[in-house]
């Protein structure tokens, strides 16, 4: 049986076409794209084509203020640390609790190394930013908001336009992680006071390794990483020219495939989650219910454990993920489930279906077909589990 | 995903003797659904005999932690309590080809299920046992008590073995200190009774307790109340940590060269310590907040370089206020 891959979140199929279009590269097209001789041109030219690429996909006003990287986390890391350096009379940072690693542990690891003060900003039972949290911890001493567009675990959408136009009254650099956003979400940076954005090539249908830092002209930045002119000194390291071409054509693909994304895979998703609560009793959806991506389905399923249904869904050839502590090797829940205070007796048991244009309707249904029995499967076997409209079964541990 | 032995893999695909026990006369329940997991044990116990006749589990968690409750009903069915009272965490997990190091709380709490239920069936208090100690972890409510007994049972040696046997420690980190403690007093004992080596026994302060989780925390996480009764309240939720920051602000306004002198100084003080151990330690550069040293003498491959270097790192950072990051170069 074709196997169904639900982790799109987690990384994407490269397209067959972005395949295409690097392989050359590889080959015929090996040349330096610093060197003059007629090797290096054709490369040179070729990246350029793919910021141009990026830049329509996001909506930049120049192309170069597209610096390609090696993925989401060297954009996040690069884009944190620059504005420290550029704004050195500014030691705090504003954040959310729901960050992805890549901003949330370089903040942890700022805070004890270097004395920086840290403001996580909380969030709601869906997951909804605390805008008044957020304006009182802007100030004149904050060098840089770091706030993600859209949350990996939970397809949340952050209102980040807006919260840019505040970090700018305080004179704060503003940062969005958009891996997540970026081939799933129009977005039209030029009409924005956003300074800097991450992306990353494998969430898009392009290789894993590749993405790119948007810095808006104008603004100051400090490189990371020291070493030849590259990416005009942004971004020094002879390019990595078969994965910018690639990310080049997939971002020109996730243009093309923005309506379907929108439309048809959401209606997928939409159909999963109906067909999924219709069926099993004590589901929740968690996340934005309004301000979502379209392609994210994160369901807490009460009493049963998230790696439990893994395990199963993987025996029946399907992916996806789970926000519960086993699978990671943490003992905690996702550190997004908690900040949303979603109940322990739910947050164990979050699954995370994240579609892509590769999926299609047969995907659904063999979810909808094995889902109802793996979760009665486990609640069979749970001891806090009483039946449809039960309260828990009183459990009553010699010790917790 | 995990790399589980196909046995574990078999017993939660198709685990045995799972649901309810109608006839059970001794029934032990451990853990808690906001620790992620928790099992009723139930077992039927002939009277005449001690002789456990039947036994079945009903299991909330992962994939191993059902797999070792499953295991642990095939063990102890047909044997008496005396026997059973016998077996380890370790006897589960051997059953099962063995868990990840990680996931070896799972066997653990297959032995307190079984020695919840005996002590049920004999009417006796288990949780009498278990509060010979003071609770430790507040965030997965591990007392004393099991701490102990799992890293005698285990021979642990270190702070994260007792994180991945016993979950201590696995949430806030707020009982590191007392987790080292335990952990040190233990292998003192166990280094006197000859069960593990005197230079296995852990030493306390020699785990740099960041390095062993930098954990990022949002906000204070509230276990849900009343989902299970009785002693639930004991899983109390985890005290917010700060972590402490060294009083940078001084630090980043001292001018290059009075970091490098304090820093020296704090060097030379500790040099002492090391020449009394045979060996000895000198500074080669010190960049921004990073401090290059040279170990020399007996510190050299030495399996404690790295703790070592941690230490020298805290008292460089209490010495100096500085948060500084110490490097080896050879
Ligand atoms: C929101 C978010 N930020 C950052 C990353 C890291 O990106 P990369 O894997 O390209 O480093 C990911 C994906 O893993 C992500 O989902």
């Amino acid at each position: 049986m074709r196997p169904v891959y639900l982790d799109n979140n987690a990384t994407t199929r490269v397209d067959p076409d972005v395949v295409q279009a690097m392989l050359p590269f590889f080959t015929d097209h090996f040349g330096n794209p610093s060197s003059i001789h007629a090797f290096g041109a054709s490369v040179g030219a070729a990246v350029k084509t793919a910021r141009r690429q990026l830049q329509a996909l996001i909506g930049a006003e120049f192309d170069h203020e597209v610096v390609f990287t090696s993925g989401g986390t060297e954009s996040d890391n690069a884009a944190i640390l620059s504005a420290l350096e550029v704004m050195p009379d500014r030691t705090e940072i504003v954040t959310s609790a729901v960050e992805h690693p890549a901003v949330l542990s370089l903040c942890a690891d700022l805070e004890k190394r270097r004395g920086i003060t840290v403001h996580r900003i909380p969030v709601d039972r869906h997951g909804r930013l605390d805008l008044e949290a957020y304006r009182a911890a802007l100030s004149s001493r904050v060098a840089i908001v770091s706030i993600m567009w859209a949350n990996n675990e939970t397809g949340t959408i952050f209102p980040v336009a807006e919260l840019a136009e505040l970090a700018k009254e305080a004179g704060a650099l503003f940062h969005t992680d958009a891996v997540q956003a970026v081939g799933k979400l129009p977005i039209d940076l030029r009409s924005t006071a956003i300074d800097m954005l991450s992306l990353s090539g494998h969430k898009l249908h392009a290789p894993k390794g590749i993405g790119a830092l948007y810095v808006k002209r104008g603004v100051r930045f400090r490189s990371q990483i020291k070493g030849g002119h590259q990416e005009r000194a942004r971004r020094a390291g002879t390019e990595n020219t078969p994965g910018i071409v690639g990310l080049g054509k997939a971002a020109e693909l996730a243009m093309k495939f923005m309506d379907d994304e929108n439309t048809r895979v959401k209606t997928l998703r939409d159909r999963l989650e109906k067909g999924l609560l219709q069926a099993i009793p004590n589901a929740f959806v968690t996340g934005d219910p309004r301000e979502r991506l379209p392609n994210t389905a994160n369901i807490a399923f009460e009493y049963i454990e998230g790696e439990g249904m893994l395990l199963l869904l993987n025996r029946e050839g399907i992916a996806c993920s789970s926000g519960s502590a086993c699978t990671s090797g943490s003992l905690e829940p996702s550190h997004v489930l908690r900040a949303m205070d979603i109940p322990y007796t739910a947050a164990h048991g979050a699954i995370r279906f994240s579609f892509s244009r590769d999926n299609c309707e047969d995907d659904v249904d063999r979810v909808l077909e094995v889902m109802p029995g793996i979760v009665e499967k486990l609640r069979e076997l749970s001891p806090f589990w009483a039946g449809v409209g039960e309260a828990p079964k009183t459990f009553n541990p010699v010790y917790a | 995903m995990w790399d589980y032995s196909d046995k574990v893999k078999e017993y939660f695909f198709n685990p045995k003797n799972a649901g309810v026990l109608e006839a059970a006369n001794a029934v032990g329940e451990v853990g808690a659904i906001s620790c992620g997991d928790a099992l009723k044990l139930m077992m039927s116990i002939d009277p005449d005999t001690d002789t456990i006749t039947a036994a079945k589990f009903q299991t909330f968690g992962c994939g191993s932690a059902i797999a070792s409750s499953s295991a642990l009903t095939e063990l102890i069915t047909g044997k008496t309590l005396e026997d059973a009272l016998r077996i380890t965490n370790q006897d589960i997990a051997d059953f099962l080809g063995g868990l990840p190091p990680e996931k070896m709380h799972c066997s653990v709490m297959g032995y307190e299920a079984l020695q919840a239920a005996i002590a049920n069936y004999r009417g006796e208090e288990w949780a009498d046992d278990h509060e010979e100690g003071a609770l430790v972890c507040k965030c997965f409510g591990v007392d004393e008590g099991m701490i102990e007994r799992a890293v005698r049972v285990n021979k642990l040696t270190t702070v994260e073995q007792v994180t991945n046997y016993t979950k201590a420690g696995g949430g806030c980190l707020t009982c590191f200190e007392t987790i080292e403690e335990v952990l040190a007093r233990v292998n003192a004992t166990m280094v006197g009774e000859s069960l593990i080596a005197a230079e296995e026994a852990y030493k306390a302060g020699s785990t740099d307790k960041y390095a062993l989780k930098i954990k990022t925390r949002a906000k204070t996480a509230v276990p849900e109340p009343a989902v299970v009764s009785g002693q639930m309240d004991r899983t109390l939720p985890p005290a917010a940590v700060q972590s402490p920051r060294p009083e940078a602000p001084a630090g980043r306004q001292m001018t290059t060269l009075k970091r490098i002198r304090l820093i020296e100084t704090a060097i030379d003080g500790m040099r002492s310590t090391l020449r009394a151990d045979g060996g000895d330690c000198e500074l080669i550069d010190v960049d921004g907040d990073h401090v290059y040293v040279k170990l020399s003498g007996a510190c050299t491959g030495c399996q404690l370089a790295s703790v070592t270097i941690n230490g020298m790192r805290q008292k460089l950072v209490e010495a100096t206020g500085l948060a500084l990051r110490v490097l080896p170069v050879s």
